[in-house]
């Protein structure tokens, strides 16, 4: 840790340098335009990269993360690097800039809870929520600033902070409200159960409201001075409050319809739709600051509001656009908070301090968010369902985080108008540290050695969420006949309100008439599709068939792009899985015994070459290469099941088994050679058709294999390359048999000449076959097999009429192949059919062809790198 | 309604029922109270046709399958204790309730709540609900949303998740089993007002 910081410190301190010098004016010109030239966009890249490393370095030890939250570590490293800019530069270059904070930093985190909120359960808890937010900040606020000043008097506190009541009251306001920068970092590691979290969280976004009037309306006290403040100006006040808050809502609500109905008219420009979400719900937070109302309130419901629209209206991939963008500001700017945070601590010339204003306000605050989380919980649980137990109110007042917004709020004081401004820094950086740090630190434990019920991540099953449907409308019906018009019975009204108009005006006529229950079924979909794959892949093992959603699965993998692929290619099977939560134990063994039979039997994913130029469809380039690989690792696993099955059949049959082999061998070229026509294209497309029938076959195999296993690699697309749309995975009968209809199909279209030549392995060249796959297969495959391999290819070659004298490796050979000689060696081979079945179509192909057959057969075999 | 406020003392047999389903006095005076808004021909009992006439109720996909719920045990009638007595499934679990181990399971338990929605579903009274009957539920809840080949396709996924036994039909058993991780303590109760 020690080394890393290290590490960045002279990366801060070259910068701060470089700053330097620009600033003093050396004599080295062209140096020095350039970097005031750069400067600004320079150093918060730097400052970006800084933290992101940060973040990588933090994650690097588990043990580490699992104790210390990140948000301790990142205040520690500002510390540091503060420490570090003022030994370089004697004087604090940087520090968290109110503006920065509030105009970027905090939008960001606040646009990425608000939008991805989980509404249901917020609004289930918003009176609990709004509850804490506004009576319990006031309280807060009062009784902080009141006490702060009674002990003023007292004398606790130094003559040297100038303040007065207004002053006190003015810092009990801005010290007393929950920070959600803070709470997110914090409880997002401790996973306390969703319905605390969200009262907390939500607690911490809503209070904004109250906290921006209290801080304008004591400012401007402040300002006028205590004796000239009038009665009206304390209704004022409270006006002032609930324009603040309702109009902060109100324009929230309106961006969010606008943004609905936007993204109703996206369809031919899905590139742009995660911008308008970016724009509209940065705008609706930037307007609501623009007329001084409650931004954090506007940007929250805004995002809460437009949700479940946008979602359905964009498309899949704007919706992993957004999710993944907004995370990563998110996580990015909670970052910058953070050792911001921490840098601008190391900062002689702010603050100043005095021991008893700190401990004072320690205490109070933290007694008073206790006393007021019990009272109004006290009140609540005489209203709610599931009443508050008395761990909840014990982690709901431990986690009562102040944070950045509390020290962006001091730092914008006016040093003028309030005489104590350093010290109310001081103690605010303090107060901050202590709650991050120390109750952050110490949440965990608490909640562990409380028993806290701990969030479960469990997506419900389809069962679930019928049931629960089913549930809700039980719910609404049972308040409508018993004559109570309670929660139920609003949210049903909501809802067909909802139904009737709002979804009318604002989703896409295409979602809306799936609307009502679209979400559920899109989930529903997805699961229908894992459960195909699923199945699938344990008929094999049909005494155990499972279900994702079956409870021996702990959890779904997440499967967005499931549907997404099997909704837009519908007919070939292509699957990009991503990772399956972690399944800790029992699965152990049998997932390390599929991940071998994945590793060994996956193609490597299809590379974009040229994804650059563009998006929408994949460059035929390196469709060579990958059927290339097809083939060969076709080739491959047939002469390993051969080896497998003639081993184990015959292992006592040792004679007998090399003459079989050397049998089947010979028949699997014949199989080849058999598809090859006459003339020169033709010989070519035969080459490619072979190729493809292989390539089927190898298909259903891979899918035998992959459907057990369907989710390990994430973000590699592991392609199942079938060429005809006409199967479905279901109808599909597993193992080869597939293949042999396949191959009876004459439908399996020849590629276009020009097409063909292209994917003709040997007009691609041998050079780009990577060495590594000979050396591989000779050892996979026996000696004495390899011999049987070479044995006959020379029995064939000796049938040849004019014999090749080329070397084996030559990839060109081709030699003339009788085709009475092939129908005498067929009838050979007969005895083998049993066995052979997958090959045995192909070795009655359409009429034989008379005579100059051409057959790359030893390409074929420096294709399977023998 | 407020003006023509009963007492307990009007409710026959008041004391058995607040000892059978927990409600308070306040909530059985109030319950009287809309059994007798709802009973608009003051029979002394109500009829599917009360029920029908809320309004509020007729926007509920499944308020058929709700009505018929309060008429289970036969008969077209519903007389005030078996009103309170099927309302009181939706009561809250109360934690500080001293547990008497001989008392038979409250109305109000977990699994006399899941009984409830079971038979929602089950209309046959087989005591399973069969994919047709589950389909005949969906279909109401998803209106016309959906085409009947997707419905199909949710009720069997449905069936075939819940179903261990694979008869193809969930049994109480199996939708007990299927709903075990939902706090339903949370999800099937309302607040009744005092």
């Amino acid at each position: 840790m020690l080394r890393v910081v290290g590490l960045w410190g002279e990366v801060s301190a070259e910068d701060h340098e470089d700053g330097g010098a620009s600033h003093h004016g050396g004599g080295y010109k062209i140096v020095q335009w350039e970097w005031s030239y750069v400067q600004t966009p320079y150093i918060i890249a730097i400052w970006l990269l800084v933290a992101s490393v940060a973040k990588i370095l933090f994650h690097f030890s588990q043990r580490f993360t699992t104790v210390v939250p990140e948000s301790c570590v990142l205040i520690l490293l500002g510390l540091v690097l503060g420490a570090v800019v003022l030994i370089a530069n004697k004087k604090q270059l940087y520090q968290l800039d109110p503006g920065l904070f509030f105009l970027f930093l905090l939008p960001t985190i606040v646009g990425d809870a608000g939008y991805f909120m989980p509404s249901r359960l917020f609004f289930d808890n918003l009176g609990a929520i709004l509850m804490y937010a506004v009576v319990g900040t006031l309280w807060n606020a009062f009784c902080t600033g009141f006490c702060l000043y009674g002990v003023k008097l007292a004398g606790v506190i130094d003559d040297k902070v100038q303040a007065g009541l207004m002053e006190f009251l003015l810092f009990g306001a801005l010290i007393s409200a929950v920070d959600p920068v803070a709470v997110l970092a914090v409880f997002e590691e401790v996973h306390v159960n969703e319905m605390l979290f969200i009262i907390v969280f939500g607690e911490s976004l809503l209070n904004d409201a109250v906290t921006v009037v209290l801080y304008k309306v004591y400012i401007s006290f402040v300002e006028v001075g205590p004796g000239n403040v009038q009665t009206a100006d304390y209704f004022k006040g409270v006006a002032s409050f609930l324009v603040v808050s309702i109009g902060g809502t109100m324009v929230g609500l309106i961006f969010a319809v606008i943004l609905a109905f936007i993204t109703r008219f996206t369809k031919k420009v899905r590139i742009i739709e995660p911008l308008f979400i970016f724009l509209l719900v940065y705008l609706a937070y930037l307007t609501a600051e623009l007329f001084s109302l409650s931004a954090i309130l506007s940007m929250t419901f805004c995002g809460i509001g437009c949700n479940k629209y946008v979602e359905a209206n964009i498309s899949q991939k704007s919706r992993t656009t957004v999710k993944y963008t907004m995370k990563t500001l998110a996580s990015i700017a909670e970052t910058i908070i953070f050792i911001f945070l921490g840098i601008s601590a190391v900062d002689k010339s702010k603050w100043a301090w005095d021991t008893g204003l700190i401990a004072c306000t320690l205490i109070f605050i933290f007694v008073f968010r206790a006393m007021g989380v019990v009272g109004q919980t006290w009140i609540l649980n005489k209203f709610r369902l599931v009443p508050l137990e008395k761990i909840d109110q014990v982690v709901m007042s431990y986690g009562g985080l102040r944070g950045a917004v509390a020290f962006a709020l001091v730092v914008l004081l006016d040093g003028e108008q309030v005489k104590a401004k350093d010290y109310f820094v001081a103690t605010t950086i303090v107060v901050v540290f202590f709650t991050v740090m120390f109750q952050g630190l110490t949440i965990k434990p608490l909640v562990k050695w409380l028993k806290v019920p701990r969030s479960t991540n469990r997506k419900p099953t389809i069962n679930e969420e019928i049931h629960e449907r089913a549930f809700d409308h039980i719910l609404a019906a049972i308040e409508d006949i018993a004559g109570l018009n309670g929660y139920h019975h609003w949210r049903d009204k909501w809802e067909q309100f909802d139904k009737n108009y709002l979804s009318k005006l604002l989703l896409r006529k295409s979602v809306y008439h799936k609307s009502e229950l679209w979400e559920a079924y899109q989930k529903i979909n997805i699961r229908d599709a894992i459960s195909v794959i699923d199945q699938g892949g344990n008929i094999l093992t049909s005494a155990r068939l499972s279900l994702p959603s079956m409870a021996s699965r702990t959890s779904f993998p997440e499967v967005t792009n499931v549907t997404n692929y099997l909704r837009e290619n519908g007919s070939g099977v292509c699957l990009d899985l991503q990772v399956i939560d972690t399944n800790p134990g029992a699965k152990v063994e049998e997932e390390t015994e599929t991940h071998h039979v994945l590793a060994g039997n996956l193609y490597k994913p299809r590379r974009r070459y040229q994804s650059h130029y563009s998006r929408h469809f994949m460059t035929v380039g390196d469709q060579e290469r990958q059927e290339r690989e097809v083939f060969q690792r076709n080739m491959r696993n047939r002469l390993e099941s051969f080896k497998s099955t003639h081993y184990k059949r015959h292992k006592k049959d040792r004679s007998q088994k090399k003459a079989r082999a050397q049998l089947h061998l010979s028949q699997l070229l014949l199989l080849l050679t058999s598809r090859v026509k006459p003339t020169n294209t033709q010989l070519r497309l035969g080459m490619t058709q072979a190729e493809l029938v292989l390539k089927r076959e190898g298909c259903s195999e891979e899918n035998k294999g992959e459907r057990s296993e369907p989710d390990k690699d994430e973000d590699v697309g592991i392609t199942f390359v079938a060429r005809k749309g006409s199967e479905t995975p279901k109808e599909r009968p597993k193992s080869v048999p597939a293949a042999l209809e396949v191959c009876q199909s004459p439908s399996v279209a020849p590629p276009s000449p020009t097409c063909g030549e292209k994917n003709l392995p040997w007009k691609g060249g041998i050079g780009t076959l990577p060495p590594c796959v000979s050396v591989e297969a000779t050892k996979i495959i026996p000696i004495d097999l390899q011999q049987a391999w070479n044995q006959s290819i020379s029995s064939l070659e000796s049938l040849a009429s004019p014999p090749v004298p080329q070397e084996p490796q030559h990839p060109r050979v081709s030699f003339q192949f009788p085709g009475g000689k092939e129908e005498e060696e067929e009838s050979a081979l007969s005895q083998q059919q049993q066995e052979m079945q997958p090959l045995m179509p192909s070795l009655r192909p359409p009429p034989p062809p008379p005579s100059g057959w051409c057959v790359g057969k030893l390409k074929l075999c420096s294709l399977m790198g023998l | 309604m407020g003006s023509t406020s009963s007492t307990l003392a009007k409710i026959p047999n008041a004391e058995d029922l607040m000892q059978e389903t927990g409600f308070t006095p306040a909530h059985l005076v109030r319950l009287y109270d809309r059994f007798k808004v709802l009973d608009k021909d003051k029979k002394g009992f109500l009829t599917p046709q009360d029920f029908v006439a809320i309004k509020e109720l007729a926007m509920n996909p499944i308020c058929d399958r709700i009505i018929g719920a309060f008429f289970t045990s036969g008969g077209e009638t519903l007389d005030f204790p078996s009103f309170v007595r099927i309302l009181a499934h939706f009561r809250p679990i109360d934690k500080n309730r001293p547990k008497e181990p001989t008392s038979p399971d409250p109305i109000n338990s977990r699994s006399n709540k899941l009984k409830f929605a079971f038979q929602l579903y089950d209309q046959d009274k087989d005591g399973k609900i069969s994919r047709h009957e589950l389909l005949q539920v969906l279909r109401a809840m998803l209106e016309k949303q959906v085409t009947e080949e997707q419905l199909e396709s949710i009720a069997d996924r449905t069936i075939q998740e819940a179903d261990l036994d694979r008869d193809d039909a969930i049994s109480f058993e199996e939708f007990r089993k299927s709903l075990e991780k939902v706090n339903i303590d949370h999800k099937m109760s309302i607040r009744f007002l005092r």
